[in-house]
């Protein structure tokens, strides 16, 4: 009896299981991005009125990013997210991979009416942001910084820098404080010579960096004066001096910028929908919306065009905020990226 | 003082002490003077005044909290006392740190060390001594041999049966010839068969050695069958301190009477005191004589206090006190036949020989006891 | 007929059977799954089978041969998952950088030409004229792989195949590996000397005091990972809470750099992890019986004695096992040392999880994740017969 009894718990445990699986298998879209203010800003301007129009709950996660976490739900089977809003290497890389669906770009009115950058054949851009030099305008008033060279010039601007762990960002800075002009950072970088030479230019100010991971700890970096200046995200920037009155300045030349784009992972069961959120998401009366909330700049075209005229001034996309501005090679990241993080680690170990 | 090997002690000059301790007449070994102890407002030893003989052994009985085992803790040097001194040889040593009392202590739950074999448990009061190593392992291994524990003396603790464990907590005790031995209730997890044999061993062990012993305990049967002497404890003070057949017989307090075994208790007044005798008018009529344990002035209030197996049943009252009383009821109970009685009044019990006459219930009788065998005590 | 001792076997067994699967679940099958993935390497292999063939054959010095070139293109030419044609490429990157952008040029190359047409691959990309990534495809057909516990611990096979050390200003494994052990060492030392103390004065208290410590000790644990560090930035920065304090009593006059260092590291995660120490030996304590202090006196041991004696042998177990848990947990650590740490104070499982997160290579991260496993096993062993040793009192 007992014996019977233990199998059928054994097979109620079981159903109980099957039941969550088939449970997940109804789930409703489910749209993952950066967390943070910024998705705050995503909730209420994308997926609460998409939720709205749709008649169906969307679900929103966040993550910190990794093609490794894309590539474990995608080789998982049935992945338990819909649209993902990927970097551009995890854009290049899951794309060769085949982790994404391919886009429907008649959905989204052809890919002319995006940054070419912004429309790849699996993704769909997002935002537009940028990594640059920056420092507390109430620290640094007289003597500022404009420069690369001058965030490698410790007799000028004594103190310590900060600059974002790993050799992505490091070494394309490295290149242009050394003179390489921001065009040919990328031809520089793909030659073993280059490498050496920006890894040589670190070297110089290897004692002076204090070296961030997180994108809030530049910020804090620079409120307490830990750092004279330092690397950050410029809607970090821009956030940081509108809700807590900092007066933190940013350099936009020789600054980079990379686009952040909608995927959908392979074999998603909301297909359908995730294909016409991002759509949603793209069209210009929804994404104008969002440089209110966060200085980003728009992939779309039209919506970049109906950003007013004082919040468009902040964005990395604008005119003059380009000039001298690198676009990030993910092709050449996607690359080199692990044999360049090895040699990282080593140069930092030494 | 204990020479050299305290399971070596020869017998006689060991015997000799005891005796000596017996006669009455000794000279203190440890003396408690006024000792009191509070925490906070609650006292727990009341001004207490206290002599131990060399050689002795004093039970200290009473209830819980009554301070028996505070008293030993002061001793032990584990509580320091809200007042008062106490000396042991004539020296102050209250206010010396227990680890310099030479005190062999056993713990109610033995406090074995539980990471250490038998042997290193007695090995441990000689190291800390700072023995050589080659007279330390000598000294543990007669010591264990003699208390018979030399097959289990590497086994821990957790390993051994209670007794065993009582008996390895005794040995290292004893084992640094400590001046004198503070048992804290040390049989009272034992069960009864074991407990009674331990009883024995301890007398033994304290006959042979001529150790001096303060043993606390709450059962009175232990304190009767062990000890020279019982100091009687209630709520901080000392209601007897004597024999344990002055206790039994002749209680001087009411407490002691109902502390320790059985006893019938008759109210009246003292009428007349013929040196250590009076006669007391009882309030249920007859008139009794007994024993005077303290003073007492004629017409003060006062009890009659007789145990049960010193009462008889008579039809005659022609004893020296006779009290009419009806039966109740008689129970056989093997070895005595138990009746109940009631006269005027007064319930009381009489513990009859087994082989004595038959009383019906309802019967009507005196209740007769030796003015020898009853005492005038306190209300 | 079944006996009752079968029947009740099999209810024991059924009743188990929870357990087992989840633990083959959780535990085994995911060990079991990194460490065949730190020694197979069957996808190049599976997408490129007549190259495989080739190459076989190849010595792996001569030029590259017409034959490699044409097996290469029929091989592009199939129709294969790109799933598992993503794992080959993104395999034949890692072993040689530059991959990627080569092979997804070629294959668009060869599928886009016609049928049975010879293609010329120097043509598409000079890069196959380089005996290299030949070789370095050669390299990656085989079924089982040391590569990556060899590089792993900055170790390589060079071109004739035998182990050689990866250049210094390559790959820095070992290093990181050690300098983990040695911060996770410095982590439980520093828990025991604080948390030995902490546990018995908290053992020793009643009450409110010793509420007072517990909750002390546990607030770190109910508190965020990302909360706990900021308030050590706050403390620790240079005109943070100490230099401070420091300067304002005039004993430093420059502050003292206690974060963006090792000791920024240790201080912080020796406040995270300090409950895991505490916990174990207050409890080990609590079970120790009152009057053993008091026995140990009766017996001659002063303070001192009794504790060096009584008491610490016997809050030794729990200080064993707090110190196996703080390490454990220590060397699994790497977003405290990424937050407050310097340079130099990056934690192995940061390289893991750079590559099994960062670049889904999780051949690497398994090779890592299996060698830090083996070595924490090893020293588990080691600590196993070290407290197993006997007790201080001699006979």
């Amino acid at each position: 009896m007992t014996f019977k009894r233990t199998i059928s718990t054994i097979g109620a445990a079981g159903m109980a299981l099957s039941l969550v699986a088939g449970a997940a298998s109804a789930r409703d879209l489910t749209v993952v991005s950066w967390g943070g203010n910024y998705q705050d800003a995503q909730k209420k301007i994308y997926f609460e009125p998409y939720a709205q129009k749709l008649g169906k709950p969307v679900l929103d996660e966040s993550w910190d990013g990794g093609i490794g976490v894309i590539a474990a739900k995608v080789k998982a089977g049935e992945p338990n997210w819909d649209v993902v809003q990927v970097e551009t290497e995890e854009l290049e890389l899951g794309c060769t991979d085949g982790f994404y669906e391919k886009i429907d770009w008649d959905k989204l009115g052809g890919k002319d009416k995006f940054l070419a950058a912004g429309a790849h054949d699996c993704g769909v851009g997002a935002i537009v942001w940028s990594t640059m030099l920056s420092y507390d305008g109430d620290k640094l008033k007289d003597t500022v910084p404009t420069s690369w060279a001058d965030f490698w010039d410790t007799e000028k601007f004594p103190g310590k820098r900060g600059l974002r762990r790993g050799p992505k960002y490091s070494l394309e800075f490295a290149l242009m404080a050394d003179g390489v002009k921001p065009a040919d950072v990328y031809t520089v970088l793909r030659t073993p010579e280059g490498v050496d030479r920006a890894f040589k230019k670190l070297d110089e100010i290897k004692k002076d960096v204090v070296w961030w991971e997180a994108g809030a700890q530049p910020l804090q970096l620079l409120a307490s004066g830990e750092v004279v200046m330092t690397t950050a995200y410029n809607g970090r920037i821009s956030g940081i001096n509108k809700t807590e009155g900092k007066h933190f300045k940013v350099v936009w030349p020789g600054s980079i910028y990379a686009i952040d784009s909608w995927v959908v992972l392979r074999n998603s069961p909301n297909k359908d929908d995730a294909m016409n959120f991002i759509a949603f998401a793209s069209a210009p009366e929804n994404q104008s919306k969002l440089p209110e909330y966060i200085a980003y700049g728009l992939p779309q075209k039209e919506a970049a065009a109906a950003v007013p005229a004082n919040l468009a001034a902040d964005l990395p996309t604008a005119e003059t905020n380009l000039v001298d501005a690198v676009a990030l090679d993910g092709a050449f990241w996607v690359d080199n990226v692990e044999e360049l993080t090895s040699r990282f680690n080593a140069w930092l170990a030494q | 003082m204990l020479s050299a090997g305290f399971l070596c002690a020869s017998p006689a000059s060991a015997e000799g002490r005891v005796n000596a301790c017996c006669e009455g007449h000794l000279s203190a070994f440890i003396n408690l003077e006024r000792i009191s102890k509070s925490f906070g407002s609650f006292k727990v030893v009341d001004e207490l005044d206290l002599e131990i003989a060399q050689g002795e052994f004093l039970s200290l009985l009473g209830p819980s909290g009554s301070g028996k085992t505070t008293i030993l803790m002061m001793l032990a040097g584990f509580v320091e006392p809200t007042s008062g001194v106490i000396k042991l040889q004539g020296q102050r040593i209250d206010h010396l740190p227990a680890h310099r009392r030479n005190m062999g202590v056993v713990f109610q739950n033995y406090a074995l060390f539980p990471h250490m074999t038998v042997a290193e448990n007695v090995a441990f009061p000689l190291i800390m001594r700072g023995m050589a190593k080659a007279e330390v392992g000598e000294r543990v291994g007669r010591a264990i041999d003699m208390v018979q524990l030399t097959p289990i003396k590497d086994r821990k603790p957790a390993q051994l049966s209670g007794g065993q464990q009582q008996r390895v907590a005794l040995t290292r005790a004893l084992v640094f010839e400590p001046s004198v031995v503070l048992m804290d209730e040390p049989l009272g997890a034992l069960d009864k068969q074991l407990r009674e044999h331990m009883q024995f061993e301890l007398r033994e062990l304290h006959r042979r050695l001529g150790l001096t012993i303060v043993f606390v305990t709450h059962d009175q049967g232990e304190a009767l069958t062990m000890s020279n002497r019982i100091a009687v404890f209630n709520a901080g003070r000392i209601e007897q301190l004597a024999s344990p057949e002055a206790i039994y017989d002749r209680p001087e307090t009411r407490f002691v009477a109902e502390f320790i075994g059985e006893t019938n208790m008759f109210a009246g007044k003292v009428e007349a005191r013929d040196g250590a005798r009076a006669k007391i008018r009882l309030d249920a009529g007859p008139m009794v004589e007994a024993n005077l344990t303290s003073e007492f002035a004629s017409g003060a209030v006062a009890l009659v206090s007789v145990r049960p197996e010193r009462v008889r049943l008579a039809e005659t009252s022609n004893a020296a006190n006779a009290v009419p009383v009806k039966v109740l009821d008689t129970v056989y109970q093997g070895d005595h036949l138990r009746v109940r009685l009631a006269g005027s009044g007064v319930e009381m019990v009489a513990k009859l020989e087994r082989k004595a006459r038959a009383w019906a219930v309802g019967a009507e009788a005196f209740a007769t006891f030796d003015p020898e065998e009853c005492t005038v005590i306190a209300p | 007929m079944m006996s009752s001792v079968t029947r009740a076997r099999l209810t024991a067994l059924g009743l188990i059977t929870p357990l087992m699967a989840f633990l083959l679940v959780f535990f085994v099958w995911p060990l079991a799954t990194m460490m065949m993935a730190s020694v197979t390497d069957g996808t190049v292999r599976g997408v490129l089978p007549q190259t495989a063939t080739v190459l076989a054959q190849w010595d792996g010095v001569s030029p590259p041969n017409a034959e490699m070139s044409a097996a290469l293109v029929t091989d592009l030419r199939m129709p294969v998952d790109s799933l598992a044609f993503g794992d080959a490429v993104r395999r034949l990157n890692s072993e040689l950088s530059g991959f990627r952008s080569l092979m997804s040029r070629t294959a668009s190359a060869a599928k886009g030409a016609t049928e049975g047409q010879a293609l010329d691959l120097v043509a598409i990309d000079p890069r196959w004229g380089d005996a290299k990534y030949w070789l370095a495809m050669k390299r990656a057909m085989p079924l089982y792989t040391d590569r990556y516990l060899l590089a792993a611990a900055d170790l390589e096979r060079d071109a004739s195949g035998d182990v050689a050390a990866l250049d210094a200003n390559t790959s820095a494994n070992r290093q990181i590996m050690l300098r983990t052990f040695l911060i996770a060492a410095s982590v439980t030392l520093l828990c025991a000397a604080i948390g030995l103390p902490y546990a018995l004065i908290a053992a020793a208290t009643k009450g409110w005091v010793r509420a007072i410590l517990l909750i002390a000790v546990l607030l770190p644990l109910w508190t965020s990972l990302l909360v706990r560090t900021a308030a050590w930035f706050i403390l620790l920065q240079n005109e943070g809470l100490i230099n401070d304090a420091l300067k304002t009593i005039g004993l430093i006059s420059e502050p003292l750099p206690l974060i963006f260092n090792r000791t920024g590291v240790i201080i912080a995660m020796t406040h995270v992890l300090l409950p895991f120490m505490v916990l174990p030996i207050y409890s080990g304590l609590l079970t120790i019986p009152e009057n053993l202090m008091p026995a140990a006196a009766s017996l001659g041991a002063s303070r001192l004695k009794a504790f060096r004696y009584v008491l610490l042998p016997l809050a030794l177990p729990g200080l064993m096992s707090g110190s196996l848990l703080v390490f454990m947990v220590a060397l699994g650590y790497y977003i405290t040392p990424a937050l407050v740490g310097g340079a130099n104070d990056q934690m192995i499982s940061s390289v893991i999880a750079f590559f099994a997160t960062g670049t889904a290579n999780w051949g690497m991260a398994g090779a890592l994740g299996l060698i830090l496993l083996v070595v924490t096993t090893v020293l588990y062993l080691v600590y196993g017969r070290l407290s197993r040793s006997p007790t201080m009192v001699a006979t």
